[in-house]
């Protein structure tokens, strides 16, 4: 009973925190319909940054002030910065390829925050008067959570002032609303979408800041908080403050009870009540159905046929890869065969993204739940790999079949939150599951049959099972089933309206992802001897969609070619640069650029103009 | 005042407007008459900048506008009505008036919402009513009160009469003649010919993104065959 107390004026400080920075997320993605993965690494930026003003500062209360003053007006202009150099350039690209150039921004982040302040966590030295302790009916509670708790409220009533009662909050709500119509009535949106952004950032900035005297600046920030506020976001429903604010405060208590009552499964906890949540009330507590997007949507291309040259470049290239063996060595044995699970996982996600218009942040799930097949049947009555092959696959297809329940009904960026918090869960599990799946130490000793131990055999295998698995997915797409998918992905209510039972449609499309993409998360356990949790991260998730962007959703051959490219880029930077997340994210932000229908569909669009001149 | 000429525009691979051209004088109200899919709202949008021309010219009051960014035109007192409405849902009256408010420009009278409200009476008595929350006559009254408030010199009205009740057309058209009166040059598109000839000077008729009739609104009564030829349903 004693701990009550406490325990809630802890929730009630962190969720000051989080919503800091989620009310900072759900302005802008209000505006500018972009959900920013970097929103994190503002915070993250804003608790470095903060640092370096706050030690050099004196250290009374009215310096502190002043030094988180600088600090907000430091992360805007950063904002300011990014939203011109990047994100002014993706507007009109589809939404998924402004979370990749997003996520592009977050690793250069990481590592220019690397560079400049090292590796080492700084903490900032908490001045006398921050120490202090206030009496709560009987408890000594420390007086700087105190101040935490009244900053949230008090951040939320400023920004309603802002937002209902100035000119420049009215335009930011019609602009959230309509931003076309908003420009055609005379208002400039540059310097609109340039302002929020730097609001966002601020209000990131702060967040980052604050939370200084309780923690530390240190570089998990970005990828940790940016999970919390897309929960918060999502859970309060996307754009509305009131909605963040109120999230904010289901979570941070829920957290900061979980960890007295169920420090196990804090993790799952939080992204069940966000499931639950969007089973209920899919647009969020406060949110509404988002209005179709009123730019002029263009139309997806239609997939069609490969023309008979990329026939032939692909057969050229399968010769090339089934002769590899012959010339290459082990080491790049060992990369081919990470391409071709690389395809398999690429091709899987594209199948359900593309022609089934469901975008995936939770992808690895399915690779991990894959993995975890295989290993746990071997460790339990010691399955050889022939069958965790096969059960790789079945057990991803039925878990899919069963999430795939409840995820239809969402859409749109709901959707893919709903996809990253069930990831998340998996993940959780393996963490945190020790006595079934060994932990952060992960399940060892997965080796190949005996037949298949050579690196070579097992290449092969691989490419057989990717180039199957390819044709398959091809196969299906260019079947009765895949037009009906794509109909239903184009219009649900006119698919509805001509008979197609689009929710299963949908659950038969993840099925079909999921479980491919457990295939090659046996392949990959098999081919390294072992199974981890990182194989479920975000990063690894991220890295599904990196590919299929990189080569396009419009064609079938993009996911190939990203898979392929991605793979090679990866390896050559990871060997030869210790900068890798600075030029992986800077290459990234630039193809996005550069192009925003991604490489193959840029070759594509270049191959029909030269066709058609 | 504003000439249009030689326009060519695509939706994707669509050709939709295919030379079209058409000249307004100060003051003129004319209409745009053709059938659903004409390109009567395309001539509006590309003229306002939210389709980007693929060729052609316009220019307003001398200065060329085509490829211009929608809030640029808008400010050189180009107001844009859209056929659909799209009065901000959640936004009241007044939070509408003032997104499209814009300080208005030499040697005109400004509008206030004042004085739009004795244009619009229905509104001046919802001035704090969202607009999600209003019926479509008073929805079609806000939008125009909206850009309105641009201090606009030229108003491309999309369909106002749309889906309205003859009662509510009437009160648009009065309101049209209004706003004739003072002076304000308007292109019109519609397929209400009975509306239109109410209160346009002239007309243009549109068929598949060009013009094939162009004259005085008594010169098209007049032509019994160019009415039946474009105009019969």
């Amino acid at each position: 009973m004693d701990s009550i107390i406490p325990q809630l004026l802890t929730g009630l400080a962190g969720a000051s925190s989080l919503f800091l920075v989620a009310s900072g997320l759900t302005i802008i993605f209000g505006v500018t319909r972009i959900v920013n993965f970097s929103h994190g690494s503002l915070m993250m930026l804003g608790a470095y940054i903060g640092w370096s003003i706050l030690t050099r500062l004196p250290r009374d209360p009215e310096w502190f002030i002043l030094g988180l003053v600088l600090t907000v007006l430091a992360i805007a202009l950063i904002g300011v910065v990014l939203e011109v150099v990047v994100l002014r350039r993706v507007y009109r690209a589809p939404e998924l390829f402004q979370l990749l150039a997003t996520f592009g921004v977050v690793l250069v982040l990481q590592d220019v925050t690397l560079w400049i302040w090292g590796a080492v966590e700084l903490p900032l030295p908490r001045p006398r008067w921050m120490r202090g302790f206030v009496e709560i009916m009987g408890n000594r509670f420390p007086f700087y959570d105190l101040i935490l708790i009244f900053v949230g409220p008090v951040v939320l009533g400023l920004l309603w002032l802002l937002m209902n009662r100035t000119r420049w909050g009215t335009l930011v709500r019609a602009a959230t609303l309509d931003r076309e119509m908003v420009a055609a009535l005379g208002v400039n949106q540059r310097t609109l979408f340039t302002s929020v952004f730097a609001l966002g950032a601020g209000l990131a900035g702060l967040g980052g800041a604050l939370s200084l005297p309780n923690s530390s600046a240190n570089l998990n920030i970005d990828l940790s908080i940016i999970t919390d506020a897309f929960v918060v976001v999502v859970v309060g429903g996307l754009g509305s403050l009131t909605g963040a604010f109120l999230a904010s405060l289901l979570i941070g208590i829920l957290q900061a009870f979980g960890i007295v009552l169920v420090p196990k499964i804090t993790l799952v906890l939080v992204f069940l009540v966000m499931a639950v949540v969007l089973v209920f009330r899919p647009n969020g507590l406060m949110g509404r159905p988002q209005a179709e997007a009123r730019e002029a949507t263009v139309a997806a291309p239609v997939i069609r046929a490969a023309p008979r040259e990329l026939r032939i470049l692909g057969l050229v290239a399968l010769a090339l890869a089934v002769a590899a063996p012959l010339v290459v060595g082990d080491y790049y044995l060992t990369v081919l065969t990470d391409a071709c699970v690389a395809i398999i996982f690429a091709t899987s996600l594209h199948f359900m993204m593309g022609p089934g218009g469901m975008a995936s942040f939770g992808h690895a799930a399915w690779f991990g739940i894959g993995a975890y097949a295989a290993g746990l049947l071997m460790q339990w009555i010691g399955a050889p790999m022939p069958v965790g092959m096969l059960a790789a696959p079945v057990a991803a297809g039925i878990v899919a079949a069963l999430f795939g329940w409840f995820v239809v009904r969402l859409s749109g960026v709901y959707l893919s939150m709903l996809t990253l918090a069930f990831a998340q869960i998996v993940w959780a599990i393996s963490f945190q599951w020790v006595e079934v799946t060994g932990g952060d130490n992960g399940l060892l000793g997965l080796w190949p049959s005996e037949w298949a131990r050579d690196p070579t055999i097992f290449y092969w295998i691989a490419l057989v099972l990717a180039v199957g698995v390819a044709l398959l997915l091809r196969r299906a797409l260019f079947a009765p089933y895949g037009y009906a998918l794509r109909a239903a992905r184009d219009s649900a209510t006119r698919a509805q309206s001509i008979g197609l039972d689009v929710k299963r449609l949908r659950i038969v499309a993840l099925v079909i992802a999921g479980a491919a993409c457990g295939l090659s998360g046996a392949i990959f356990s098999y081919s390294k001897g072992g199974i981890f949790p990182t194989y479920i991260s975000i990063p690894h998730s991220v890295e599904a969609l990196l590919m299929v962007l990189l080569g396009g959703l419009q064609t079938v051959a993009g996911p190939i070619i990203g898979a392929l490219v991605y793979t090679g880029l990866a390896d050559i930077l990871v060997r030869s640069t210790d900068l890798w997340r600075l030029v992986l994210g800077s290459v990234i932000v630039l193809l996005v650029v550069a192009f925003p229908e991604g490489i193959a569909g840029a070759a594509r669009r270049l191959w029909l103009r030269g066709r058609e001149a | 005042m504003l000439s249009v000429d030689g326009l060519n525009t695509h939706y994707g691979r669509a050709h939709i407007l295919q030379g079209m051209s058409l000249q307004m004088g100060r003051g003129e109200v004319r209409v745009l008459l053709g059938r659903n899919g004409a390109g009567k709202s395309t001539t509006m949008k590309s003229i306002i900048g939210l389709v980007r021309p693929t060729s052609g010219r316009i220019s307003f009051d001398g200065q060329e506008i085509a490829g211009e960014e929608p809030h640029r035109i808008a400010r050189r007192g180009l107001g844009y009505v859209p056929e659909d409405r799209r009065v901000f849902a959640d936004l009241t009256v007044m939070e509408n008036l003032e997104v499209g408010k814009q300080t208005a420009r030499g040697g005109m009278r400004g509008w206030t919402p004042e004085r739009l409200f004795e244009l619009f009476p229905n509104l001046g008595r919802m001035r704090d009513r969202p607009g999600g929350r209003m019926s479509g006559g008073e929805q079609q009254m806000l939008t125009i009160a909206r850009t309105l408030m641009g201090n606009p010199r030229l108003v491309l009205l999309d369909e106002p009469s749309e889906g309205l009740a003859p009662v509510i057309v009437e009160q648009m058209a009065k309101a049209i003649l209004a706003l004739k009166g003072e002076g304000l040059t308007i292109l019109l598109a519609e397929q209400n010919l009975h509306f239109a000839g109410g209160v346009a000077d002239s007309a243009t008729v549109v068929e598949k993104g060009r013009v094939v009739w162009s004259g005085t609104m008594a010169e098209l009564r007049a032509d019994e065959a160019a009415r039946t030829q474009y105009l019969a349903v």
